[in-house]
């Protein structure tokens, strides 16, 4: 099954996913989409004023511009989503896309999707940890056989 | 623009420029002016605790990266020569950081520092101006410290609406010429011969010449100029010595004929600034077509503004469309044409006040420059709005001319 996580750029996310034989939807496989100019003194998106544009079909157009362009990136992976996992108030070193209004948006939209959701709380402690992984599992299994891409 | 100078070192302390899709305009006005853009450099554990060291607790992580590259800068982690400021237009939240990094890094180091609130739209000409103030206050110091003209010296200010220029001899006005901006080297031209006639001055006598305004790069190639330099500098320059008040802090405000300029200065030199240039009803335009269509001149419409009472005329709109549709209404239903000069001058102020004073410290003294500022009208709104005298200097129109005829006498050579 396609799986969305959040945060969106979340690499142990995306890996556990892949691991129980589904398909991650991550944020990095629409930027690497983009990706032009790897530099370390650049951002290495070829994210242009167009892409903010495209964002209109989520957000309005009083909605920054920051939240439109993300929205284009995050929008077409909420739109293939047949599941997804969702990490309460994780730490920025596990993923985050930035902006706390993208997020409020992204959460809304992908809860409004009625799929199968699990909602976690980043783990504070190693035990906690270990159940965070044990439920991540659990929620993969349960959602058959994934199709290993 | 010269290529040949220092390299200025800008850090970008942003949230939302990449995904807004504009980094590379910014890229590309930085290098316009010779500067490279940089990300200062910091730690996790920087992003995890400044929250608590800044003061201001924010829900985007990309604003806790914000204020910490803010703070790498001011304990001097990292070496910068300018600073920027960018968030997305619109975010409440980016906006309180905003304002509270260009303060910080403004009090805590005397860095230069401009903040912008951008859309998909901004492009690199929106922020060249900008960008080119940035660097000029990074690099050039020195000159910008120039108190006084010396020799014979010309300025040429090629504004939106109308085109100044001055002669100025051994730190005194001996010269002025004001036209309206038709074709801009032409009224360049005529406005720096009328100049010259009443100096009674040729040319080739003129030791070293400045232009600034929108026309600059136009005008000062035509006519080989010294110093060509954006009106952010160049107006402060002109502010502070013609009113006199080159030592300690002052704020300059420009309304022009396309855009405002709201200056913070400190000995003469611009620290925060903001220009505005999205909405004509906050412009010296919005008075032009108040006057015509009050049948007055332009020069009259402050005198007039002076003798109404801006709170009898219901605006009902601050755009240069249905503002003056507004005073129309006004009028038909009654209302005086000295209250709805009054009313004009009242919303113009209303916006700078709103939209440009929020942005930098305003600091006294207070002076009003450019030809907006002859409309008396509108420095009383302002006195009224911000509670606190305001100066208009002697020659407030030719602030750009003066400040550029003043600048240009730190480049006086041999002229071929």
């Amino acid at each position: 099954m396609k799986v969305f996580i959040y945060p969106t750029n979340s690499l142990i996310l995306s890996d556990l996913v892949e691991r129980f034989g589904h398909e991650p939807l991550a944020v990095m496989q629409e930027i690497s989409k983009r990706v032009s100019n790897p530099g370390l003194d650049s951002p290495p998106m070829n994210i242009t004023p167009e892409d903010p544009k495209i964002g209109l079909k989520y957000a309005a157009v009083e909605v920054p511009s920051g939240v439109r362009g993300r929205m284009a990136l995050n929008g077409p992976l909420i739109s293939k989503a047949e599941a997804a996992i969702i990490v309460r108030d994780p730490v920025v070193s596990f993923g985050c896309m930035g902006c706390a209004r993208t997020n409020e948006l992204v959460n809304f939209l992908i809860r409004a999707k009625k799929i199968p959701i699990l909602d976690l709380d980043y783990p504070s402690s190693e035990e906690e940890a270990k159940e965070f992984v044990f439920k991540i599992s659990q929620f993969l299994k349960s959602l058959g056989q994934g199709e290993k891409k | 623009m010269n290529s040949s100078e220092n390299l200025v070192r800008i850090a970008q302390l942003s949230c939302g420029a990449e995904y807004s899709g504009i980094q590379a305009e910014i890229d590309s006005a930085a290098k316009q002016v010779n500067a490279v853009i940089v990300y200062p450099e910091i730690d996790i554990k920087d992003i995890e605790n400044i929250e608590e060291e800044f003061g201001l607790k924010v829900a985007s992580s990309d604003l806790k990266l914000l204020m910490a590259r803010a703070k790498s800068i001011v304990t001097g982690k990292v070496h910068v020569d300018a600073v920027f400021v960018a968030t997305c237009f619109r975010c409440a939240e980016a906006a309180i950081v905003r304002s509270e990094v260009r303060r910080y890094i403004h009090e805590k180091t005397g860095i230069p520092v401009i903040s912008y609130s951008f859309t998909e739209r901004t492009t690199a000409g929106t922020l060249l101006t900008r960008m080119e103030a940035l660097t000029t206050t990074a690099r050039r110091k020195s000159l910008l410290a120039r108190e006084k003209q010396s020799g014979l010296t010309a300025g040429i200010d090629s504004g939106s609406t109308t085109t100044k220029a001055v002669i100025m001899k051994d730190n005194k006005i001996i010269g002025k010429g004001w036209v309206p901006t038709i074709k801009v080297l032409e009224s360049a031209e005529e406005a720096y011969n009328a100049a010259l006639k009443e100096a009674g001055v040729k040319r080739e006598e003129i030791q070293a010449l400045g232009t600034t305004g929108y026309g600059r790069f136009l005008v000062g190639d035509h006519l080989k100029a010294d110093l060509i330099q954006e009106e952010i500098t160049v107006n402060s320059k002109g502010a502070v010595y013609l009113a006199d008040k080159q030592k300690g802090p002052a704020t300059v405000l420009d309304i022009g004929g396309m855009d405002n300029k709201a200056i913070s200065v400190m000995d003469g030199i611009p620290g925060m600034f903001t220009m505005g240039g999205i909405c004509a009803g906050a412009s010296g335009r919005f008075l032009e077509m108040t006057a015509k269509r009050l049948g007055v001149g332009i020069t009259e419409l402050g005198a007039l503004a002076m003798k109404g009472k801006q709170e009898d005329v219901k605006m009902n709109s601050y755009c240069i469309v249905f503002g003056i549709q507004s005073l129309v209404n006004s009028l038909a239903a009654g209302s005086t044409p000295e209250d709805v000069a009054a009313a004009a001058c009242h919303s113009v102020a209303e916006q700078l006040f709103e939209q440009q004073l929020q942005e930098i410290d305003v600091k006294e003294p207070v002076i009003m420059c450019g030809g907006t500022s002859l409309i008396e009208g509108l420095p009383k709104a302002v006195e009224e709005l911000l509670k606190v005298k305001v100066i208009v200097p002697d020659n407030a129109q030719y602030i750009g001319a003066v400040g550029a005829a003043l600048l240009v006498s730190g480049f006086i050579r041999p002229r071929i």
